[in-house]
């Protein structure tokens, strides 16, 4: 209760700005204790690129995941951007579910089974073992993927600052979607030489305000893929966005497929409307 | 206008008429009520509107037996109806793609009667009633998308909340408690998320409530049409069923489609992405910004820099519409004999949808490539728009010379008159 007068002047102040004078607005965004890369100071030009346009599998109302795709970009998360970034509202048997990569049950349950996640208490009602950890046991396919850090203070601190978002709905919930999170992966680079970059962040045009502080996850050779597929960064940068893009929207197939059916139907159903029309009014006008 | 009578058939019916004559109700009220025969596809949309109701009630109640309005859990229960919910992700879709088609479908219904003088005597209580029901429709899809509990449902909640606390420079201090009172607290927070669903559960029965009454007071004159004429005999009509509801059910059923496709392919389309992460009070959204059903209005709530004028000014702008049924000084009802209010009619959309866009676009742009400010062309959008209601409709009707109008709606729409 002690900040709610700090939050309702934070709330008031960026309402009003915002509502009579933009630039009010701007500031008070700017006041307000944004993470890390939205507050670094702006570079020579620092609008971000409009993102690079690829074709996926799953755009169109036909387009579906390509499986080998989202199984080798489940394997990038696991291995490289679980290392900052949870996953909360995806369950780890939802990796088997039709629609999605669609591991077998065996091959959920043995990845299950790899992941710590903390125990109930145990018979004497303890939480903690005898050197004073957490209690836990092998993961279930019932359990959510477990998230690299114990809250956000603890991913600030280990972060420089900033909080790596989680990646539940990260393609919908970013203009441009899943183009913008491949331009993201793909476009770091050395900073042009009149660039002014903050401590610790790193240079990628494709970001507001040309900087972010997530140093270039993806690398050729990050993973090692076991099909044989090329593991380049663009390779790496598409198979975890067409997982993320499944994590965020896991029913499109389900929807695409009910939608077709629903089409033909309404199509169909319209056009013996359409005839009921003209037949009952026929001779009426 | 002739009434259809009915006459009991069986002795059920005998019985059920001296004591709750549905039957008969339907029968003159739906099944023969006589409706003109030369209704076109712009009338269909009170049927559509009908259908849009009854979808948002259907798909809400379902909704809420999965949705949790606490402001800790609220937008992971909407991801949980997304993904563990059977048919979870199809009943959000069709309700945050219905509330779109229903401000679609309004959006028509309202611009028709506009066209054909529908809101003209004696058809002035309809007309307001719609008023009522348009601004309950927003009061509901503005509490509806505070619910999801991401970043644009707060920021949205705290901005329209925040209209109110204008009043404090009227008299200090009374903004401030309004919108305290409105928030239960002392900002946007799981107390305004509880009343918000509560609320957004009651209105749309209140609508329903309405919709009768609507329905009622149209029933009492009987239906404007395309000529604008009165209906002059049994010869101008035809009854509602089959003639009505077929035709009503084709245009449903082309609109259905519209709604399919953003459903099933598009279902993101109408929203913002930003909405897809949770609230966070403490972080502002880089534009806050309406669904697209509410940009004109926005547009001219921004277009005045005095926040308390700029908030009258849209209370003024749907207060206005109460007014148009008596603004209208014309005799003649329908645009299609009114060839001076015809083009100022189409002016006035063209202004409603520069509106929206400059309401979508930031406070700062500018107009395209131009060194011309946005927000200019929003004020003219303003004044125009109160300039076509308070002064461009009294004085068109004054000095218009209407068109001859036909003898009778039988006459214009058959070849050769019935009877």
């Amino acid at each position: 209760m002690r900040t709610l007068p700090m939050k309702q002047a934070l709330l008031t102040a960026a309402a009003l700005g915002f509502l009579a004078l933009p630039v009010a607005a701007q500031t008070d965004a700017a006041k307000a204790p944004a993470p890390a890369p939205s507050a670094a100071a702006p570079a020579p030009s620092a609008d971000a690129l409009p993102p690079k346009h690829v074709s996926w599998s799953f755009n169109g109302p036909f387009g579906t995941y390509d499986r080998a795709a989202l199984q080798r970009g489940f394997q990038v998360y696991k291995e490289v951007c679980s290392a900052c970034h949870s996953l909360s509202l995806v369950a780890i048997r939802n990796l088997a579910d039709r629609g999605g990569p669609e591991f077998t049950e065996a091959q959920v349950a043995a990845i299950a089974a790899g992941y710590k996640v903390p125990a109930d208490p145990d018979q004497q009602g303890k939480t903690v073992d005898a050197s004073g950890k957490p209690l836990t046991r092998p993961g279930t396919p019932a359990d959510y993927f477990p998230p690299p850090f114990a809250n956000e203070k603890a991913a600030r601190a280990a972060m420089n600052g900033a909080l790596p978002p989680d990646l539940s709905l990260i393609i919908k919930a970013r203009e441009g979607h899943e183009d913008y999170v491949y331009s993201i992966l793909t476009s770091f680079g050395p900073p042009p030489a009149n660039a002014k970059m903050a401590p610790g962040m790193n240079y990628n045009p494709m970001f507001p305000g040309r900087q972010i502080a997530m140093p270039p996850p993806l690398s050729n050779g990050s993973v090692t893929y076991a099909d044989g597929t090329q593991n380049t960064v663009d390779q790496e940068a598409r198979d975890v966005v067409t997982f993320l893009s499944w994590a965020s929207e896991p029913k499109m197939e389900e929807r695409k497929r009910t939608g077709f059916n629903v089409m033909i139907f309404l199509i169909g159903f319209t056009t013996l409307l359409y005839f009921s029309y003209r037949r009952v009014w026929h001779g009426q006008h | 206008m002739r009434s259809p009578s009915y006459v009991p058939k069986y002795g059920i019916s005998r019985w059920l008429d001296s004591r709750l004559p549905f039957l008969r109700f339907t029968q003159e009220h739906v099944a023969s009520y006589p409706t003109p025969r030369n209704l076109n596809i712009w009338y269909t949309f009170g049927a559509i509107l009908s259908f849009c109701l009854i979808v948002q009630i259907v798909t809400g109640i379902v909704l809420a037996m999965h949705y949790t309005p606490d402001s800790r859990l609220a937008f992971d229960s909407v991801e949980h109806i997304m993904r563990d919910v059977n048919a979870g992700w199809l009943l959000r879709y069709l309700h945050s793609n219905g509330a779109s088609m229903f401000f679609l479908a309004v959006y028509i219904h309202m611009f028709r009667g506009l066209y054909y003088g529908s809101h003209k005597a004696p058809r002035e209580m309809i007309w307001i009633l719609g008023v009522v029901l348009y601004v309950l429709m927003m009061a509901t899809a503005f509490l509806g998308y505070t619910l999801p509990w991401g970043q644009m449902s707060f920021w949205g909640a705290t901005v329209i909340t925040n209209f109110f606390s204008a009043f404090d420079s009227l008299i200090p201090g009374l903004g401030t408690a309004i919108v305290t009172w409105l928030w239960g607290g002392f900002g946007v927070d799981n107390a305004t998320l509880h009343r918000f669903f509560s609320l957004h559960y009651l209105l749309p029965f209140v609508i329903a409530g309405v919709v009768v009454l609507h329905i009622w007071a149209l029933h009492v004159p009987g239906n404007n049409n395309p000529l604008g004429i009165d209906v002059k005999g049994p010869q101008d009509t035809v009854s509602f069923h089959p003639y009505y509801t077929v035709k009503d059910l084709f245009f449903l059923s082309c609109f259905v489609i519209l709604y399919a496709y953003l459903v099933f392919f598009n279902p993101n389309l109408l929203g913002h992405p930003i909405n897809y992460a949770p609230a966070n009070p403490i972080q502002t959204p880089e534009d806050i910004v309406p669904e697209w059903y509410f940009l004109p209005f926005y547009a001219i709530l921004r277009s005045i820099p005095n926040k308390l004028i700029g908030v009258l000014a849209l209370f003024a702008s749907l207060i206005t519409l109460l007014f148009v049924s008596w603004l209208d000084t014309s005799r003649v009802r329908s645009a299609r004999f009114r060839p001076v209010y015809k083009q100022f009619f189409w002016i006035l959309v063209v202004d409603v949808i520069i509106l929206g866009y400059v309401g979508s676009q930031p406070v700062d742009a500018s107009l395209f490539n131009t060194p011309i400010p946005l927000v200019w062309l929003g004020r003219i959008g303003t004044l125009y728009y109160f300039l076509h209601f308070w002064v461009i409709t009294p004085l068109v009707g004054l000095i218009e010379t209407p068109k001859p109008l036909p003898d009778s709606i039988a006459k214009s729409v058959l070849a050769t008159p019935a009877e």
